[in-house]
């Protein structure tokens, strides 16, 4: 798709009038995907485009951004109170990346709060609502960029993905979203809330257009001290993702685990996994079962870390340097304490309080040690799964169920935090992952996720693809929501 | 079990001010989400390594060269409160 608009705007058409069609289409949308437009500066540079056409991998191609990444002059308020109003005064490293390869910006896109949650309900601007059904959410925390992506409010959208945030709303809104290796893609400008778990990927239509802008945002970048070397983080056979694309799946395994499926999985959700395993094998792929017997650990383990983390990294925003500040001022304390509980919505406060918790004096051991021991065995799992002689991929339903209604799960924590069984485990072990859709039940996507070794985006690309040229899930289009 | 006295100490450490209503709720809230993982105990890990980080790195060193920043102008812009070029904090004591 991403291929078709750039071959259209390399042969004249008009970057103004594809940019201003898309503005249209969001201004006509109840889906609140977006938190914040940047017409003005949109426009401008897709007239600039016109007038005279510049190179790149993404040369005049619309693209949204999720609300935690930094745009320099669009605010980028992570859809919380405490961050209302506020213009970063500097690019992400993934947005430098996008404007040197010829993208404009639209906008930024809702997401939970601080990307804490499961299905952009935590936003302090109203949930994102799912372009398939609208009585039911787009998954999260990337909401927004994933509904945007499905409803043809955006060609491609950047989200982060923490504990699943690209995979679990792509998933949701039947589209493809990568959850990139830990240390590929530049963490610099993004917000952080758990930063040795999260990474920046794309949302798109296509596996083809999720390659290109993953070709276009990962690489070194010394402004992130975890950011992978150069020679680390591409393939000695490939420099760019999108020529792997072709490679098809004959000579890869494909290993299935069997922690992935059984209780508390739709039967229709695994039954449509089981069919891309056998589409697969079609295809010339091998597949045996495996086990990742730590799996049932890993949603406590992760939701610990996670936490432990926000309470240390939210810990900036204090009503100081940017974001709310009320009254006037009173003892140091009570200032901040009182801006924090007027700018944080509930979720976010609950995570914060919890992770203070299982890092304070007497607690430390027993909480927050014991995850990062247990995310250890979870890593190994995953390394004893994928190793040499083993399987090259694993194969598993991205969510144990598709999209949820609205107000369905908020009001309970743990209920909301066990959705995200089948993906924190990627995140614990840092290896990366793709959402593709693979089917749909009662007319709500669902997702494949394939998970490969670390760096090992290519494989995971080709399998993606393979699979996707054989199936016509990603062809399927909602209907536009006015 | 978490208390309520408990929830006021970290409210007073996470420096977030919680109001009665909210207490009880996360009061109920935490006690949940703890039990779930008091699961964890279940594993022996006496002699596991703890990951800090996924992928191997050692700490980044770099030269101590003067770089170009932002101005005090731009990185004053977001400030609620300031004064003479400088951000404007509550009392200290």
């Amino acid at each position: 798709m991403l291929r078709e608009l750039k071959e259209g705007l390399a042969a004249g058409a008009s970057a103004e009038e594809v940019v201003s069609a898309i503005f249209e289409k969001i201004k006509r949308s109840r889906l609140n995907a977006y938190n914040c437009l940047s017409e003005e500066s949109a426009l401008e540079r897709a007239k600039n485009f016109d007038k005279k056409p510049w190179g790149g991998l993404l040369a005049g191609v619309p693209i949204a951004i999720k609300s935690s990444i930094s745009t320099k002059g669009i605010e980028t308020n992570c859809s919380s109170r405490i961050l209302s109003g506020y213009i970063p005064p500097y690019d992400a490293h993934v947005i430098e990346r996008l404007k040197e390869e010829g993208a404009i910006i639209i906008g930024k896109t809702n997401m939970d709060e601080f990307a804490m949650g499961t299905s952009t309900e935590t936003s302090c601007l109203g949930p994102t609502r799912n372009p398939w059904d609208t009585d039911r959410v787009p998954g999260g925390s990337s909401g927004g960029s994933a509904a945007a992506v499905a409803a043809g409010e955006a060609p491609a959208a950047l989200g982060s993905d923490t504990g699943g945030s690209i995979r679990c709303p792509a998933s949701f809104c039947g589209i493809v979203g990568i959850k990139p290796t830990y240390g590929l893609v530049s963490r610099y400008g993004l917000v952080s809330y758990a930063n040795s778990l999260e990474q920046i990927g794309p949302l798109a239509l296509t596996v083809e257009d999720a390659a290109l802008v993953l070709d276009v945002i990962a690489g070194h970048d010394p402004r992130d001290s975890t950011s992978a070397e150069q020679d680390r983080v591409f393939l000695p056979h490939t420099e760019r993702y999108l020529p792997s694309l072709t490679n098809g799946v004959k000579g890869l395994t494909l290993g299935v685990p069997e922690e992935y499926f059984g209780e508390g999985v739709d039967p229709e959700v695994e039954k449509a996994v089981w069919d891309a395993i056998s589409k697969l094998e079609d295809l010339g792929a091998a597949w045996k079962m495996v086990s990742l017997p730590h799996t049932k650990y890993a949603l406590a383990a992760y939701y610990i870390i996670a936490m432990s983390e926000a309470s240390s990294n939210l810990a900036r925003f204090d009503g100081l340097r940017y974001g709310l500040r009320l009254g006037a001022d009173q003892d140091w304390h009570t200032t901040f304490s009182e801006i924090r509980a007027a700018g944080f919505g509930p979720e976010v406060k609950r995570r914060i309080l919890l992770g203070t918790y299982a890092l304070s004096a007497g607690y430390y051991g027993r909480y927050y040690l014991k995850a990062l021991k247990v995310r250890t065995l979870i890593k190994e799992d995953f390394e004893r799964a994928l190793s040499a002689g083993g399987a090259d991929l694993l194969v598993t339903p991205t969510m144990p169920f598709p999209a949820f209604k609205i107000g369905e799960r908020i009001e309970d924590p743990l209920s909301l935090y066990m959705a995200d069984v089948f993906t924190v485990p990627i995140n614990l072990a840092g290896v990366p992952a793709i959402s593709v859709p693979c089917g749909f039940a009662g007319g709500l996507p669902i997702g494949l996720q394939i998970i490969g070794r670390h760096f090992d985006e290519a494989s995971i690309l080709r399998a993606a693809k393979a699979y996707e040229d054989a199936t016509p899930y990603h062809e399927a289009v909602p209907k536009e929501v006015v | 079990m978490i208390t309520g006295e408990d929830v006021d100490h970290i409210s007073w450490l996470a420096s977030i001010k919680v109001s009665e209503e909210e207490r009880s709720a996360f009061v109920a809230s935490f006690n949940s989400v703890l039990d779930y993982f008091h699961q964890l105990d279940e594993l022996e890990t006496e002699d596991v390594e703890p990951t800090y980080r996924v992928v191997d790195l050692t700490n980044v060193f770099r030269e101590d060269v003067v770089k170009e920043s932002i101005s005090q102008e731009e990185s004053l812009r977001n400030a609620p409160r300031t004064e003479n070029g400088y951000f404007k904090s509550p009392r200290i004591v």
